[in-house]
Parts: structure tokens; sequence; C-alpha cells
């Protein structure tokens, strides 16, 4: 944030600036790959249009869809445990909130940057868990009930294959710092070549893999959507939500959807930088300013990328079975992500 | 592992269609900006033609939603030949189709022995009322301005019907 502080802005102003480029930073991605991913590329891929009659090409669909959440009427069950019931969807929530806060966009435009920020995110990103949990229990509803359950089994087993899976970047880059793992990457070269830096996807594309399957579990999209099989358990622990409650549930799963393309990006694909070699940078104080402008569009086109296989994904297969699903985690991604751990220690130790 | 070629095949389905749907367009239309034009024999709506109805109340008792309605009365028409009794007809005074019970079945079309019942592939008739769906003799009648003709019949099949 040198830039900010170089105006010297009081801490209010900073801390106003910060909450609203998190709130874009969560609220945009989540509103374009609903648009573009959601509405119209899963249309197209089963020979519709999807929305055209809100603005040109349906584009303002989005806001027709939020205009009539917002109208509806914020009901709650009778025997719901009401205000573990309304607080519930505000922390699911408040974990892609949170989440955001590492991301970097730019050599000086992050919101904030420490030392643990992978441990800082993956540790954020299981507190939605406990969102959808308390929502299934306090519904006082069965499927609710079922659904948060499912949901919370399915969290933890893949909260696990995700955390190793980073564990191997974070060896290869040496830091759990989000800034010096991309700068690694974009300073870093191939055999001595350096034209497109050392994207981790490349060293690491089991890791990545493993990564974005977890992810897509953590989404509880399509084909690990046990918790929410709408076939038999309603809508799994958002049954009773409505209105504004529901909305929210609905922008945490799509921009948690964003937020994690968002560090698949930085953590496998070079973030915001683009090849050091091409401008002669070797520092993060060499970069050029007009890179905290670029790096943020960089990583938007780079989150697209990535969201956009999680919902091709997501539109293309049918769900797993439970049992499936946990054995899946357990039998094969979490000693596949060990096995990926040990080959990077060693190779990182021999080079 | 051995399902992974599946897997992969199941992404290249989706792409496939994404991309024909963007080059070639949906298979679906935007209805009420473009109108579909439903096929020759599809089961759009019954129309009634008045004149053929001999009120038999076949298509009545026929109906699993007995969703016609028929009243009906005799006339004495003129003899055929002079001297001759007058003739009794039936006059048909009320037929009506709750089109809100009717399943589209077709059965009545099927059973009128007197050919006075036909398929329209018209479907825009929509009412903002559920009452208004219960179509009378007169609006039935007007549907059989948009019953098309009988496609001819392939070449050797067996003519049925009065010759």
């Amino acid at each position: 944030m040198s830039v900010l502080l170089a105006v010297d802005m009081p801490y209010w102003l900073q801390t106003i600036l910060r909450v609203l480029g998190g709130t874009v930073a969560v609220l945009l991605p989540a509103g374009t790959i609903v648009y573009v991913f959601l509405f119209k590329m899963m249309s197209f891929m089963q020979s519709r249009l999807g929305p055209m009659e809100a603005g040109p090409y349906g584009s303002l669909q989005l806001f027709a869809e939020v205009g009539k959440w917002l109208q509806k009427e914020d009901l709650y069950p009778d025997r719901a445990d009401k205000f573990i019931f309304k607080i519930a969807p505000i922390v699911v929530l408040t974990s892609t909130f949170l989440l955001v806060a590492v991301v970097p966009f730019g050599p000086d435009a992050w919101f904030t940057n420490f030392e643990a920020g992978v441990f800082y995110a993956l540790a954020v990103s299981s507190v939605s868990v406990l969102g959808i949990l308390i929502a299934g229990w306090a519904s006082a509803n069965k499927y609710s009930l079922l659904g948060g359950l499912r949901a919370a089994g399915q969290l933890i087993a893949y909260e696990l294959p995700m955390v190793l899976a980073v564990i191997g970047v974070v060896i290869q880059a040496g830091s759990m710092n989000f800034q010096e793992i991309v700068m690694a990457q974009n300073a870093g070269e191939i055999f001595g070549w350096n034209g497109i830096g050392n994207p981790y996807i490349l060293t690491q594309m089991v890791g990545f893999i493993i990564f974005m399957i977890a992810v897509q579990a953590e989404l509880t999209q399509t084909p690990f959507d046990m918790p929410i099989a709408e076939s038999e358990l309603v809508s799994g622990y958002m049954t009773e939500y409505s209105g504004f409650r529901f909305l929210m549930f609905f922008i945490g799963e799509f921009a948690t959807a964003g937020v994690f393309s968002l560090i698949a990006a930085a953590l496998f694909l070079g973030g915001w930088g683009i090849p050091f070699a091409w401008f002669g940078w070797d520092s993060m104080d060499s970069i050029d300013n007009w890179m905290n402008i670029v790096g943020p569009l960089i990583m938007f086109t780079k989150m697209m990328v990535l969201s956009g296989i999680i919902m091709w994904v997501r539109f293309s297969y049918p769900r797993f079975r439970e049992d499936q699903l946990q054995k899946f985690a357990w039998k094969v991604l979490i000693p596949v992500s060990l096995l990926n751990i040990m080959a990077t220690a060693i190779l990182k130790v021999a080079f | 592992m051995p399902k992974v070629p599946g897997l992969i095949k199941g992404l290249g389905v989706t792409l496939s269609t994404m991309l024909r749907t963007a080059k070639e367009g949906s298979h679906t239309i935007q209805y009420p900006h473009v109108k579909e034009a439903p096929p020759i024999r599809a089961r759009g709506v019954i129309a009634l033609h008045e004149g053929n109805c001999t009120s038999c109340m076949l298509c009545a008792r026929s109906c699993p939603d007995w969703c016609i309605f028929i009243e009906g009365h005799k006339e004495l028409a003129p003899p055929r030949r002079a001297g001759g009794a007058p003739r009794k007809v039936n006059k048909l005074d009320r037929f009506d189709i709750d089109y809100a019970l009717c399943m589209y079945c077709g059965i009545c079309v099927e059973v009128c022995p007197f050919d006075a019942l036909f398929w329209s592939p018209e479907y825009e008739y929509s009412e903002p009322k559920i009452a208004d769906l219960l179509h009378d003799k007169r609006k039935l009648g007007e549907w059989m301005e948009t019953v098309p003709e009988a496609p001819e019949l392939d070449a050797g099949a067996d003519k049925k019907g009065k010759k």
C-alpha cells in the first residue's frame, strides 16, 4: 500500500478504502461468474440462450434477481434457533471476505500482506464449515440437518488434500507469503530460460489438480454437491432460507469460487505478475508502478479462466455418492498429495 | 484412473455443445418475439365442426377428465320425402371443453363417429383467469379455421371411412 501511504492518509480513510476494495474484490468476481458462467455458459452448454430480456443479452438479469430476492419475506421456521439461524449466512459470507484479504493484486495493491498468508487463507476458508453446520442445525429441519452434516463431513475431508496440495508450493517457494510466492514464480527460470518465469503449475501439476478438485468440493459444486442434493434433500442446509439470507448464501457460493480461483492463480499461475525478465525487474522495489493497475486485470483474467474450469466441470458431471465422495478424498487425494509433498521435498533438496 | 477418458469426453461434449450454440444458435427460440411453428399434427387445441355433431355424447362419456359438457334437445325437421313423417334431429345447445381440465389425450377426437372434433396445432390461448379456459361452442368453432388439411395417406394405405 506504499502508493497510498505516500499520500499519507489517515487510518480511517485507509480502512474505508480497504473495505470498499474488499467488497469490490468479492462482489465483482461473484457477479461476473454468475452472469458469464452460470447464466450464459451453462445455457449454451445446454443449447439454449439463457436470460435475454433484462438488458442487452440479459446482462442486467443479475440485478433483477437480486431485486427479487430483496423483496421476498425474511422467513424463518417456527422452532428454529432464530439468532443462530440469522447469523449463519453472515458467517459463511464473512469467511469469503476474510479470505480475499490476503490475496495480492499487484506489487502494492493488497489488503494485507503478512508472512503466513497461505496458512491464514487455508485456516479462514474452513470457517464457512461452521456457518453451514449451524445453518443446518438451526433450521430445525431434518433435510437441513442432513445437508449440514454432509457438508461438514465433506468440507473437512477435502480441507486436508487442499492444505497438503498447497504445501508443495510452499516448499518450492520457501515462503508462506503470497507476495513472495508470486515473486518466486515470476522471477524464476526453467533450466536457465526465464521467458515465462516458472509458474508452479508446471512443477506442481499434481498439486494444482488436487487443489482444484478440493476447491470444487469446498464450494460444494456439482460432482461434490451431496450436501445440497436437491433430489433428496430439497436444498440441504439452504432449504429454510429465503430472501436476503438466501442471497447471502448464493453470493457466498460464487464469491468463494472467485476468491479460491484468485488464490489458485496466485499459488500456481504466477498471480498478478508477468515474467520479470521481460522488463528486467529483479526485485519487488524495481517493479514499475503501472503493475498496480495491470496486476488486478491479470488476476481477474486468471480468475475467470480458473472459475470457468470449475463451472465447466460443474455443468458436465453427475453427482458423487456420499461414500464415493469420502473414499475419493481419503483414499486417493490425500495419499497422492502426501506423495507429492515427499517428491517436492526430495527434489527441492536435490536441486 | 480408468474413468479418466470418459470424464474428459464428458467435458468435450459440453464444450462442443457450447461452441455449436455460439456458432449456429440454440435449439430453443425466443418465444414472445419468435413464434414456434408446431408440427402439423401437434395437439394444440380441439376444434368443433358443429354441423357434424349429433350430440351423441360419446366424446363426453369417454373423456377421462369429464371436461366436455354437452346439452342438446330434439327438433322436428321437414321430412325427406313429401308426405312422410317429420324427422327428429338432435340440436346442439351447449358444447364446452374446459381446457383447465383437458389433458390432451385426444380420446374424444378418436371416438367421434361423425368427424365433428379435430386437432389444431394452435397453442396460444392461455388466460389470466382459469374460468376463461372454458371454451364454448362458438370459440371451439372458431378453432376450425386453424385445423390444417389432413396429410396425404401413404401410397397403398388402407382407406377407411365412407366411400
